[in-house]
């Protein structure tokens, strides 16, 4: 069954206040939609269970990309080409400006939006592994006022945030500070552009003496939702890389891990190309080949 | 079904207006009717084609604020006061476009289903890039889809348009020295 246009109402109040007014007199009622690269193709399926709509894009306070002295701060409807073109982002933050180059073509990149790609909440995001490794911090918007959580109290299960009915996501902060951290994000799907992740893997890590003295190890299609591996990073913190700590850290990744089989992959696929990444990672580090 | 279903008194909508190849038009349909829709049905602009449906297949690609998009994953009130360029704004005054003329002597059209969405997404990236690697032709196209071709003649359509754009380029400047010259 083809969505019928009729049968949902779009508005476009066209400031971020307007939005939020919206939002506060009928909570729960009208659905932000962003650059609808997803809510669109739930639509023309005839599946989108949104009677009313709100408009944020064209909202420029929501797609400001600013470099701040000592954090980032990323409007929630940037766009994945934005991210891309961005000199800063490119430079201190390469794991986004690559996961934002995996986020399906250029012309779903010119629509597709950072926040919406949080909201929705896939356990495959592209840009989660990229955004626990850099220590996202998620700032929301109401009438009521702004507040903020640590990205990783963000997701609370398979598509489950912690965005009440009346607030808007409003910007991601990364703090600017990994310029002499260890950095990798790997994919694995079965083709680089469009594909869903069957696994990936994204980490950052500080090493000194050969001791992990800093690491954050991330993983999409592990869990139901984007989730950071803290037991994992346990495992490797205050330790030198030896073959006791990989191998300790991928049994406690084995064992914190919960993946699926779906269409795309097996649980056990996932399980086994996860520890890889996992070691692959610990390896380039540990030989001091990853970028810093 | 699907014709009668906009068949209700138009002045119902509001008026969504943009342009579209260079002129102002104005639609009044439900503000979330799918752009692509929008261009087939209210302006009968047929060249955009429809595959996929969910931003896959890049078969309905536009150029729109410059940037290219899905036509079928945009809401038109979202196109509302856009730029708007379509496989039909690529000729000009009946001559085709470098793109077009390259993609039929290279063998880069066959069904042509894909070939409007193919010629948008090669426009957009030789608007930007004027003379794309190998690489940044595939990127650029990699959204795109094609049954038929099998892609080579595509990227190599492509890469000659951009190289009849230098040789173009080049005879301008040509053109301008034997100008100055005399
Ligand atoms: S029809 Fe729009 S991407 Fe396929
Ligand atoms: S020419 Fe037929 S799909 Fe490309």
């Amino acid at each position: 069954m083809r969505g019928n246009p009729a049968m949902h109402d779009l508005v476009a109040p066209g400031s971020l206040g307007a939005v939020l007014d919206l939002l506060a007199a009928e909570p729960g009622i009208w659905t932000p939609i962003a650059g609808g690269t997803e809510l669109m193709v739930a639509f023309s399926a005839g599946r989108l269970n949104a009677p009313k709509l709100v408009s944020l894009w064209g909202i420029s306070d929501l797609r400001t990309i600013q470099a701040n002295s000592d954090t980032m701060a990323i409007g929630a409807a940037a766009t994945f080409l934005d991210l891309r073109r961005d000199a800063v982002i490119a430079t201190e933050f390469p794991l986004l400006a690559r996961a934002a180059s995996w986020i399906g073509s250029v012309a779903n990149q010119s629509r597709a939006t950072l926040g919406g790609n949080l909201v929705n909440g896939s356990p495959a995001a592209d840009s989660s592994p990229a955004l626990f490794a850099y220590d996202a911090e998620i700032e929301m918007i109401s009438v009521r006022g702004t507040r903020r959580v640590p990205y990783s109290q963000f997701h609370t299960g398979y598509k489950r945030n912690v965005l009440a009915p009346d607030e808007l996501l409003y910007a991601i902060h990364l703090p600017r500070r990994f310029a002499r951290h260890r950095q990798y994000l790997r994919k694995v799907g079965t083709r680089r552009a469009m594909a869903i992740a069957k696994v990936a893997l994204g980490a950052t890590a500080l090493l000194e003496k050969n001791t992990v003295q800093e690491i954050r190890i991330s993983a999409a299609s592990l869990a139901p939702y984007p989730t950071r591996l803290f037991d994992t990073e346990a495992a490797l913190l205050g330790k030198a890389i030896t073959r006791e700590t990989v191998l300790a850290a991928r049994s406690a990744l084995l064992a914190e891990v919960k993946p699926i089989d779906d269409i795309r992959s097996t649980a056990e696929y996932r399980r086994r190309v996860a520890v890889n990444l996992l070691e692959e990672f610990l390896l380039e580090l540990r030989r001091g080949e990853l970028h810093a | 079904m699907s014709r009668k279903r906009d068949e209700s008194p138009s002045s119902l909508w509001p008026a969504i207006q943009f342009t579209v190849n260079g002129g102002s038009r104005t639609v009044r349909v439900p503000p979330m009717k799918r752009l692509l829709d929008v261009l087939r049905e209210d302006l009968h602009l047929t060249g955009t084609k429809e595959g996929c449906g969910e931003g896959e297949c890049g078969s309905c690609s536009v150029r729109m604020n410059d940037e290219l998009v899905n036509s079928c994953l945009v809401p038109v009130l979202q196109a509302e006061g856009a730029d708007i360029q379509t496989v039909e704004g690529l000729a000009l005054n009946g001559d085709l476009h470098p793109l077009q003329q390259a993609f039929l002597h290279h063998g880069g059209a066959q069904c042509g289903i894909c070939t409007p969405g193919m010629l948008m997404a090669a426009a957009q990236l030789l608007a930007h890039t004027p003379h794309p690697s190998a690489t940044e032709i595939r990127e650029a196209l990699a959204g795109n889809l094609c049954r038929c071709t099998g892609f080579m003649h595509i990227f190599e359509s492509v890469a000659a348009a951009a190289d009849a754009h230098d040789a173009q380029q080049a005879n301008e400047h040509t053109m301008e020295q034997t100008h100055h010259a005399r």
